[in-house]
């Protein structure tokens, strides 16, 4: 039955057939690009390339910035989105649009921005005494800024849609609120924090444009994976360049796998047996 | 008795009002800090110098050259990844076929990207060592660090954001309507245009407003691809870094303060169609 009334409908070759040369083309043959350049260079060039002193370094600043940011959205992210379901305060509205913002804003707008902020005499950079602006912990502001909708807008629909009745239930079998919350609540939201953290993840540790503003971009100590990149072709140093972009695709595909496993376990969760 | 009992209830599910305050001080703090204190600066900044100075930033030929290319790569870009959108979607929801997820994830993969690695895949497609560099410097066409470039590294960039808005919107919808429409002797054409686009008007505004958002401000893609040519292959954020680099903060910030104005009428215009659609929020 469903066999012979999908085919009802006209198109399906066409929109299919677009679909794929599109993807192919736009896609596909340029990813492709990357693995065959890589393909060209021996084994222990690519090696020396990836592993290189300067390389080594940006990977641990990028991954760990990208998880510090990631972990300080977890936290606020899921207050903000229980904050903006479950409460009531003026301008509600306008503060939940506002979520928005780092999703609407150019990240080099942001970059600038958040650099003249954070940088020795700016509005809060002279509050500190130590420096902000140009050290890692720059890099973990502007990561922090481009993350937070991600959390945000993934927990808020869960929240939304949980029933009242299983925090009745279990606040009147005699739980307090703190057990209600981690008991009760905090399980049915897991997956979908964990999902946000992933998103915001993986958007960090591509990032570019929010962070060399504010990066300072010094070898071994405020380079950026991305930047690398950026250097190397500045340099014409196209293979280089290539190397390292491999890395950072291969592990970006295991960070939309994993993505796509939490999705999957968590929908099978909820459909009915 | 009864209020007393009622009042317990509703206590029990709702935290104490020192935790709600507390909790909701937080959110706004973290929120000023982080997302409005930034907003602020751009116009303070940009407005430092005075309205001439403003006003002379934002109509400098390089400025206005700027502009122009942005808003031509966005009237390129948006359009095609529209269309693609809904290609997309129809023959994901409307059809069941083998490999289905994998389409989607292939879809979806933009996303996962750096825009610098997306840059770079156009640099070694099209650049003068790449594939076929060299028989497009034969044939005179220039496609790195020039217009066709720059639509490549952005189309790339916002490719997932119509069809990732479409594709959960029409599954949920299922294919009846269509079905009834076709079986009543109208053709394809006229069932999409008067059965379906109604149905999806919303959601196809959104994906748009938020391509063409990304489309407007893709820097990291844009800079691999376009090379830095004043007045010619400058788009606005590019523009706006060579200012800042040579400290001409209040004009770096004028033109600045004009894509947060483009932000925030995005921002408008997304609420406005949650709200008459009954969307929820989301997005990516």
């Amino acid at each position: 039955m469903k066999e012979k009334s999908a085919a009802i409908i006209p198109g399906f070759s066409l929109s299919l057939g677009y679909t794929l040369l599109y993807v192919s083309i736009l896609v596909l043959l340029p990813i492709a690009m990357i693995f065959f350049n890589t393909l060209s260079m021996s084994w222990g060039d690519f090696w020396k390339t990836i592993t290189h002193p300067r390389v080594m370094a940006s990977y641990k600043l990028s991954f760990g910035a990208a998880l510090a940011a990631g972990l300080v959205n977890v936290v606020f992210g899921t207050v903000i989105a229980w904050v903006l379901t479950r409460y009531r305060f003026p301008f509600k509205r306008i503060v939940d649009g506002l979520v928005d913002l780092p999703f609407a804003l150019p990240t080099a707008v942001a970059g600038i921005a958040l650099t003249t902020l954070y940088s020795p005499n700016g509005w809060l950079g002279q509050f500190f005494s130590f420096k902000i602006a140009f050290t890692p912990i720059g890099i973990i502001i502007a990561l922090t800024f481009i993350g937070l909708p991600f959390v945000v807008r993934t927990v808020q629909p869960v929240l939304q849609s949980f029933s009242q009745e299983a925090e009745e239930t279990s606040a009147s079998l005699g739980a307090n609120r703190f057990q209600t919350f981690t008991k009760v609540i905090f399980p049915e939201l897991f997956p979908a924090i964990l999902t946000g953290f992933s998103l915001a993840f993986a958007r960090a540790l591509g990032e570019y444009g929010s962070v060399v503003f504010i990066a300072g971009n010094m070898p071994m100590k405020t380079e950026i994976t991305p930047l690398i990149i950026m250097t190397k072709l500045e340099q014409y140093d196209y293979v280089g360049a290539t190397a390292v972009a491999t890395v950072m695709l291969v592990l970006s595909f295991v960070l939309l796998l994993l993505i796509n496993l939490i999705q999957w376990y968590t929908n099978r969760k909820f459909l009915p047996s | 008795m009864i209020e007393a009992n009622q009042l317990k209830v509703y206590r029990a599910t709702e935290e104490p009002r020192i935790v709600r305050i507390a909790l909701t001080a937080v959110s706004l703090l973290f929120l000023a800090v982080f997302l409005v204190l930034p907003l602020v600066s751009i116009f303070v900044t940009a407005f430092q110098k005075g309205w001439e100075t403003y006003i002379a930033s934002i109509t400098h030929p390089d400025a206005l050259a700027a502009i122009k290319l942005t808003l031509l790569v966005t009237i390129i870009v948006v359009p095609l990844n529209t269309i693609f959108g809904i290609a997309a979607a129809w023959c994901i929801t409307k059809f069941s076929f083998k490999r289905k997820n994998l389409l989607i994830t292939l879809i979806d993969l933009p996303f996962a990207i750096s825009p610098v690695i997306a840059g770079l895949t156009f640099i070694l497609l099209f650049g003068a060592q790449g594939l076929i560099g060299e028989w497009l410097m034969m044939n005179d066409i220039k496609i790195v660090f020039a217009l066709p470039g720059i639509v490549l590294a952005t189309l790339f960039v916002t490719l997932p954001f119509v069809a990732r808005e479409l594709i959960p919107l029409m599954q949920t919808q299922g294919t009846t309507d269509e079905e009834a429409s076709i079986s009543l002797g109208a053709s394809g054409f006229k069932t999409f245009i008067y059965v379906t686009l109604p149905n999806i008007k919303w959601g196809l505004l959104y994906g748009m407003i938020l391509c063409n958002a990304r489309a407007i401000g893709e820097f990291g893609a844009v800079s691999v691809v376009s090379g830095h040519i004043r007045g010619m292959t400058n788009t606005m954020p590019l523009h706006i870094e060579i200012l800042y680099n040579e400290y001409q903060f209040a004009a770096a910030f004028a033109v600045a303060s004009l894509m947060s104005i483009l932000a925030i009428i995005t921002i408008i215009i997304k609420n406005i169609i949650e709200w008459k659609s009954g969307l929820q929020g989301g997005g990516h």
